[in-house]
């Protein structure tokens, strides 16, 4: 369900580009997103080494593995050997012979002074240009709190300015991410490396996010059906992103757990059959949801998913807001997917190598007008990810949140038009997103190559210019 | 002159080329220099050749500018090898990539050179566009005047005419006027090819090449050059129905040849690094294969009644009676697939016993090979064919799929304008 954006058809036309561009206004690039049959990572992907980077290997794994090809900076000899050793396809990168590359990679995991900074400068200042429409950038970071000396620490926190001012100076719909790796984590990298260089991330950029050790072994798995075999309850899946959440995980293989309210049964019932999946009409706020949850968890044999995303907005300023607005709000998106967590993981409803994932909002961290109650909910949930993390760890479970920002469906198309217009464009990528954009980050979270990815929230909104 | 010594295994340590594109696509602005360049810095890069001073570079184009005279040496001094190393040209059609190997070789086997690259590159949507005749005539008269007047006299000969129609080179031979697939077109039908046949060998190409990419196969052996990572000529989701709807080009009525059988115009540029034994273990440079021997034939396709693309089935037989070897004793059996049916002739004319007895003067046909043997990894038809750089890359990938299998032997056949072809055998 999409509330059509006519600005970004307008601005992709001929006459529109030229009208838009005259005018000074944003001219939005239409994202590229995943597309059967398509080549889903972006390449070739150019690569930086920082003196003493720690992911060369896992990286050169993943690019044998995923058959993708790479260019290397002149200066990066430890990736031309490390290419040759793993036969991936190379070329010395140069900006005459080389083309548009579809990611830039740099591993500034090594980098500890003045001198290893400037091996990252030199990096961007000759290759940014090559990046093509719908690129990819990231860079890798050790997290600070793990760095040697203060100086290493505040040049790897630093990483976040320079990560997040990239991506603002950037347009052409190019994707900019921070990833933080602890020492020791290194082979953790594979699904976030993925996700960060596939259409799935068309709409996440501006995002900082950190690696550990995984919290249950590694297991096989098909990058194509990441999720076969798999059992996923999605709450609210009946319309908007929570329908296009259960399609997602349909599409990736798994089994798929549909609840919505009671009224909305027929839907359900029809998204249900549509997925090969079964459907679980049932108000969350119930006195006995948790309960009926965990049973039905118990008897597939646990779910190895959960996402909560129902959620409803009762928006009004504080002084108006009546209490029903107020109390209904906490209970929908707040304290029910927290009944319902607790329930499961002290009841044993998720299996080993098990992810939560939460839809929390940007409004949750950037604040919002009229949304007190709505935003101290999705805050809320931010809060409650980190406190469960170690403890959910110690059952080989993640839990983790996504922040959608701008996303068109009919939550927004209710908004009035200048404040939407206004909502939409104020971001890096100039557009609002699309369901599938949030629907593609909780896949990553829940990919069973994510286990080293926990207590994190991660937004899905263009690198919106509110919040931090 | 030559005091011949004992002669030294030539060993193939491995290839670099740049992704082959369709005419007038990806690499439209660019020139065979520069494609060249590209390829054999591929090469230094990936074997750790900076700075070396190497035996020699020979590498040629069959479409060359009047600039382009000294393309090999131009293309080395554009590197990071060392300028020291010496380099030239070579030019035989189709033939040049695979003949420019066989000449490094012969070097390295005789003791002359330790090392050298072989290899060819060519473009066709950068090809030399010769001026009009009459007018280029007028213009060297006018060159030559001595006063202003006597110039001026020359030039006003140029009519507008003139100008506006240059002389474009065309893939047709000079002495029959007839372009190759034409003449391809007339041997399909001596041989009584049918399409389905020929198409069929199209979409083995072209899936053989894809699958080969998926493998990683050409990871080593291809370098990602101007956004290029694959052949843009590649068509992974060919299909029988698809291509046999397609029409006959060059002969519109009664013909079988059509634009998916038949290679494409096509830009690129291969190189391969051939060395002694004893260069490769001092340099710890793994040896993939041999290149054993080759060999050239050429057949009369002017006055006698030879089909223009069938030297490969003179060479060939002549070729395995020196190196005493039958046809069928080979693992894999590379032949360039200028058309569909320039292979299937040539297969065709080996179980052939009166073709065999009159034409080879042999008593016993060649016989059939084990087509499952055949361009195993694609083909020509998927891969496109850059004239002078085919050679260079089945080269190459030969001798990296002997090394996968451990031993083993391959023959390569390409044929070439001029009724030529070139044949080798490389082994390990
Ligand atoms: N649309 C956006 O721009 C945006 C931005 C940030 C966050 N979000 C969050 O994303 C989630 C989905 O949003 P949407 O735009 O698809 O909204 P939506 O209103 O279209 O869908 C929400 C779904 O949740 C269901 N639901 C509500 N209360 C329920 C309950 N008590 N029990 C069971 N199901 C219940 C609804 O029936 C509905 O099907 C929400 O949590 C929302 O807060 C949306």
């Amino acid at each position: 369900m999409r509330s059509a954006d006519q600005y970004l058809s307008f601005t992709n036309s001929g006459f529109g580009k030229w009208v838009t561009g005259s005018l000074g206004l944003p001219q939005p690039v239409q994202l590229a997103r995943r597309q059967a049959g398509k080549p889903d990572l972006r390449q070739p992907v150019l690569m930086g080494t920082g003196a003493g980077g720690r992911l060369t290997e896992p990286l050169a794994a993943l690019f044998r593995s995923a058959n993708l090809v790479s260019l290397y900076h002149s200066e990066n000899d430890v990736w031309r050997e490390a290419a040759r050793r793993h036969e991936i396809m190379t070329a010395r990168y140069t900006a005459e012979t080389s083309g548009k590359v579809g990611a830039l990679l740099f591993d500034a995991t090594g980098i500890e002074d003045a001198i290893g900074l400037e091996s990252l400068y030199r990096f961007f200042h000759e290759t940014v240009r090559s990046v093509g429409t719908n690129g990819r950038i990231v860079v890798f970071g050790t997290t600070p709190e793990d760095a040697g000396s203060t100086e290493a620490a505040a040049i790897q926190r630093g990483l976040e300015g320079f990560t997040r001012s990239l991506g603002k100076e950037l347009h052409r719909a190019i994707a900019v991410q921070l990833v933080y790796v602890r020492p020791g984590a290194e082979a953790a990298i594979e699904s976030t490396t993925r996700f960060f260089l596939s259409s799935g991330a068309a709409y996440v950029s501006g995002q900082v996010v950190r690696i550990a050790k995984p919290v249950a072994k590694a297991v096989e798995y098909d990058p194509g059906k990441p999720q076969a075999g798999r059992t996923v309850l999605v709450t609210g899946a009946s319309r908007g992103i929570g329908a296009a959440i259960a399609d997602l995980f349909a599409r990736d293989g798994a089994h798929v757990v549909a609840l919505d309210i009671p009224p909305a049964a027929a839907e359900l019932d029809a998204i249900a059959e549509r997925l090969g999946g079964s459907a679980l009409p049932l108000d969350i706020t119930a006195p006995d949801a948790a309960e009926a949850i965990l049973s039905d968890a118990k008897r597939r044999g646990g779910y190895d998913v959960v996402v909560h995303n129902a959620g409803i907005t009762r928006d009004k300023t504080i002084a108006k807001m009546d209490a029903g607005r107020w109390d209904s709000v906490m209970d929908v998106n707040l304290f029910a997917p927290l009944r319902i967590t607790e329930a499961l993981l002290s009841g044993g409803g998720l299996r080993k190598n098990g992810r939560v994932v939460c839809v929390s909002s940007l409004s949750g961290i950037a604040g919002n007008m009229g949304q007190t109650n709505y935003a101290l909910s999705k805050a809320g949930l931010i809060g409650a990810v980190q406190r469960l993390a170690p403890e959910a760890a110690k059952s080989g479970i993640t839990i983790n949140a996504v922040a959608p920002g701008f996303i068109e469906t009919q939550m927004t198309a209710a908004i009035p038009f200048a404040i939407r217009e206004a909502g939409r464009r104020m971001n890096a990528m100039s557009q609002g997103g699309l369901p599938i954009d949030v629907a593609e980050a909780i896949g990553w979270f829940a990919s069973p190559g994510s286990g080293g990815v926990n207590g994190q929230t991660v937004r899905v909104c263009g690198q919106s210019l509110l919040g931090a | 002159m030559l005091s011949v010594p004992t002669l030294r295994r030539v060993a193939i340590l491995g290839g670099s080329r740049i992704p082959f594109a369709r005419s007038n696509t990806a690499y439209a602005d660019l020139s065979n220099q520069d494609m060249l360049s590209a390829a054999i810095q591929g090469l230094v890069d990936r074997f750790g050749l900076h700075g070396e001073r190497l035996g020699e570079v020979a590498a040629g184009a069959v479409l060359k500018h009047a600039r382009d005279i000294n393309l090999t040496r131009e293309s080395v001094l554009s590197t990071t090898l060392s300028h020291d190393t010496p380099a030239y040209d070579v030019q035989q059609a189709c033939g040049t990539g695979l003949e420019t190997a066989i000449l490094v070789a012969n070097k390295i086997a005789l003791g002359q050179i330790d090392v050298g690259i072989a290899g060819g590159v060519d473009t066709t949507s950068d090809a030399p566009v010769a001026l009009n005749e009459q007018f280029r005539k007028a213009l060297m008269r006018a060159n030559r005047g001595r006063t202003t007047i006597a110039k001026l006299r020359a030039l006003s000969a140029i009519r507008p005419g003139m100008v506006f129609k240059p002389e474009l080179p065309r893939n047709a031979e000079v002495r029959t006027g007839l372009s190759m697939g034409a003449h391809c077109e007339l041997m399909a039908k001596r041989w009584n090819i049918g399409q389905q046949d020929q198409d069929a060998l199209t979409v083995a190409s072209h899936r053989n090449l894809a699958s080969a990419y998926d493998r990683g196969q050409f990871n080593d052996l291809v370098i990602p050059f101007r956004g290029l990572t694959r052949d843009n000529n590649l068509r992974p989701d060919i299909s029988l129905d698809k291509i046999s709807k397609m029409k006959p080009v060059f002969d519109r009525q009664h013909g079988t040849l059509t634009a998916a059988n038949s290679t494409p115009l096509t830009d690129g540029a291969a190189v391969v690094l051939l060395a002694s034994e004893e260069w490769a273990r001092a340099h710890d440079l793994p040896v993939l294969a041999y290149l054993r021997t080759g060999e050239t034939a050429a057949v009369d396709f002017v006055d006698g009644d030879e089909g223009l693309l069938m030297a490969p089935a003179f060479a060939v037989p002549r070729m395995l009676a020196k190196a005493g070897l039958a046809l069928q004793d080979f693992d894999f059996y590379e032949i360039h697939e200028a058309f569909a049916a320039q292979v299937l002739c040539t297969l065709k004319a080996w179980e052939d016993e009166t073709y065999v007895r009159e034409r080879l003067h042999l008593d016993t046909p060649p016989g059939a090979i084990d087509r499952a043997r055949l361009n195993v990894n694609g083909g020509s038809l998927a891969t496109g064919h850059p004239f002078a750089a085919t050679g260079g890359r089945i080269l190459a990938s030969l001798a990296k799929m002997i090394d996968q299998r451990g031993s083993g032997r391959g023959l390569i056949s390409i044929c070439a304008a001029g009724g030529q072809g070139v044949v080798a055998i490389v082994e390990k």
